[in-house]
């Protein structure tokens, strides 16, 4: 038997058993997650739909056929299939496509300003929470559960009412009422490794605190944050347009899609589109994440089994 | 009943009256469950604090002057300092905090602007609505969610189990305000198989005498039926869809839950014995499922308390939701804080529910 040397292609080095180099490891495992994530259909149409949400976003403006602000009043309330006017019209004439495709860059703002609040956040305060125990511990955990105790979107409701509607002001209270989980995972986890000999290693070393919750701890923690990100999106995308359809999220003439839908619910019984096919965006969005956070969840969580 | 696979079998001897072991285990058994309750209720207490402590924040913070609300933009300087006098707001942040505290725990969260009823009696008023819709879509988030979870953990990874899945998943991300237009719009204004907006036909109001505020239970005391009917038709459409969300998320756990029970050897013990596979899972591995699932039941009603708001919103519910959100949108801080203080120790009080029927239910917990 003759050891053939295994040809050099890309997928072979790859699935190296014995990769050369912590990079090549690091690539192998991330490829083989992929190869894991790829045989997940329901993930992989959730992947194509965030995909497409981040396109929509960056070349929108380009797409888009209108001005999302531009009104026309002759063309007020145009049904779908309209000569130039895709989706129809709105109230004011403004083309419901055009502000469709502008609204997706509102929307991952949102989510994408909230996450990188949440999760460092969450991150800090269950590591710290989890490594040091003690008061430590007690204390940032009361304070954890008095944010878990309120109801997230009341929370958000009454907190949007003392800093006033927007944007802005809208993830603000959206993020002060999802951080909380995080916290209890990155705890939760940190407890499972802090008694490591790993840990102890690098404390022998000399290592200070801080410098073991960066390089040590967090690290290990990151993966089902990123998990948690992943499903929480559709909660706050769905958060926010709840906030939006209240009139106290980003406000008219911004083309929200919770907002848009709000004011399509005048005109429901004649012109259903109004209402209709914004909302159909906000869950497509959604579903998009929840099935990339499933999917993602098998290929990140061995624990979740499959 | 087969004792080899239940829990009871788990639970040590002390079951028998009037041994002596059991008296001494109860006697030394007393302290340790005085300490978990004393500690229990520290816990629930720092909560409340902190909930109170947040809503005081947010009152703070808002921009609405509550002196200027109260006495008008006209008047003297003399009647406002009177005013802010007679409202505390001279004395020191965390004097002002000691009133709040005491307030609310006498229940007295100040007067709703708008109705000018004290906040705890209209809370007390619209509470009721709110409760009737969350228990309903609960019973059928129950009923529906736990078969599917069952069925799509016994069929693993077979188309069923993916449909199950992807129902669920939508339960997950649809737009709630938006699928109770889209009801309202086709079951409703085309099709006219339920009844629209609010909890009864204007015609119906007040037929029967309030006795708990719920008008399912109302009419049916009075015997009403018409009365009852016309409710149910109004209570179908906005507790389904709130239903499913909580039926996506009970058939989620209910899977995960059950698949860990039928991995257990017990199981496999049941099996061997030649007990029907009916059996093996409906009542072995659902029987010991339950225990987790009545925790998941608990958290997911008070989601629902709280999610209905969107849902109010839409169908012209008058519960809390509404209360709150309507309250919000005509600057009556009052009501609003009080109302969010009122959900926040519902909250409270279920997570407490589910982990002592926990403690209750499983004997390892104990």
């Amino acid at each position: 038997m003759t050891v053939s040397s295994p040809p050099p292609t890309l997928r072979a080095w790859l699935l190296d058993e014995a990769p050369a180099s912590r990079r090549q490891a690091w690539c192998g495992r991330a490829f083989r997650g992929w190869l894991h994530f790829r045989r997940n259909p329901l993930a992989v149409t959730g992947l194509a739909i965030i995909v497409t949400l981040l396109l929509v976003a960056l070349i929108g403006p380009w797409l888009a056929p209108h001005s999302p602000y531009a009104q026309d009043l002759s063309m007020r309330l145009v049904p779908p299939g309209t000569e130039g006017y895709l989706l129809g019209t709105d109230e004011l004439g403004r083309d419901i496509l055009s502000r469709l495709l502008y609204g997706a860059r509102i929307t991952l703002t949102i989510v994408i300003l909230v996450a990188i609040i949440v999760a460092p956040v969450g991150l800090v305060v269950g590591t710290v929470s989890g490594y040091f125990g003690g008061w430590v511990d007690t204390v940032l955990m009361r304070i954890t559960d008095v944010f878990l105790a309120f109801p997230r979107l009341i929370l958000a409701l009454a907190l949007v009412a003392a800093l006033g509607p927007g944007i802005e002001n809208a993830v603000i209270a959206i993020a002060i009422t999802t951080w909380p989980p995080y916290a209890r995972m990155a705890r939760a986890e940190t407890l499972t490794i802090r008694r490591s000999d790993f840990i102890a290693a690098a404390r022998l070393q000399g290592a200070s605190s801080l410098r073991i919750i960066v390089r040590q701890v967090a690290p290990l923690c990151t993966s089902s944050v990123i998990v948690r990100v992943t499903l929480d999106m559709a909660g706050i995308i769905l958060t926010a347009a709840g906030l939006g359809f209240l009139g106290l999220g980003a406000q008219p003439p911004s083309p929200e899609w919770g907002a848009m839908v709000a004011s399509g619910r005048k005109f429901m019984l004649d012109q259903w589109w109004v209402a209709t096919v914004p909302g159909v965006a906000i869950f497509v969005v959604s579903l998009g994440f929840n099935l990339l956070g499933d999917g993602l969840r098998d290929v990140l969580d061995p624990k979740s089994g499959n | 009943m087969t004792p080899d696979s239940k829990p009871e079998a788990q639970i040590p001897a002390p079951q028998i009256p009037g041994t002596g072991g059991r008296r001494r285990g109860a006697l030394t058994a007393t302290p340790q469950w005085a300490a978990s309750g004393l500690r229990l209720l520290i816990s629930v207490a720092v909560t409340f604090l902190g909930l109170l402590a947040v809503t005081f924040f947010i009152g703070r913070v808002v921009p609405i002057d509550p002196v200027l609300a109260a006495v008008g933009d006209r008047a003297s300087a003399d009647t406002y300092e009177r005013m802010r006098e007679e409202l505390g707001l001279n004395l020191p942040l965390w004097q002002q905090f000691g009133h709040y505290v005491w307030n609310a725990v006498r229940g007295d969260f100040g007067t709703s602007v708008l109705t000018s009823n004290p906040v705890l009696t209209d809370v007390r008023r619209v509470f009721p609505a709110t409760l009737e819709l969350a228990t309903v879509a609960t019973i059928i988030g129950i009923i529906v969610g736990i078969p599917a979870g069952v069925i799509a953990a016994v069929r693993r990874g077979t188309w069923i189990d993916h449909v199950i899945r992807v129902i669920g998943l939508m339960g997950y991300s649809v737009p709630v305000f938006w699928l109770g237009l889209m009801g309202l719009l086709i079951l409703y204004a085309k099709l006219d198989l339920v009844a629209g907006p609010g909890r009864i036909d204007l015609y119906y109001e007040g037929l029967v005498p309030t006795y708990t505020g719920v008008i399912l239970l109302d009419s049916a005391i009075a015997g009403e039926w018409d009365v009852f009917r016309n409710a149910v038709s109004h209570i179908v459409l906005p507790a389904s869809i709130l239903g499913y969300f909580s039926l996506a998320y009970i058939s989620r756990m209910t899977r995960s839950f059950m698949l860990e029970q039928l991995r257990q050897e017990y199981i496999t013990t049941a099996r061997v014995k030649g007990l029907p596979e009916r059996t093996v899972i409906w009542r072995h591995a659902l029987g010991n499922a339950w225990v987790p699932l009545v925790t998941v039941i608990a958290l997911s009603y008070g989601t629902l308390l709280e999610g209905s708001v969107l849902t109010e919103i839409v169908f012209s519910w008058p519960g809390l939701g509404f209360y709150i959100t309507n309250s919000l949108l005509n600057a009556d801080m009052n009501a609003v804080l009080g109302g969010t203080v009122v959900v926040g120790c519902v909250f409270i009080g279920l997570n407490l529910l589910s982990d002592l029927l926990y403690r209750k239910l499983d004997p390892r917990a104990r």
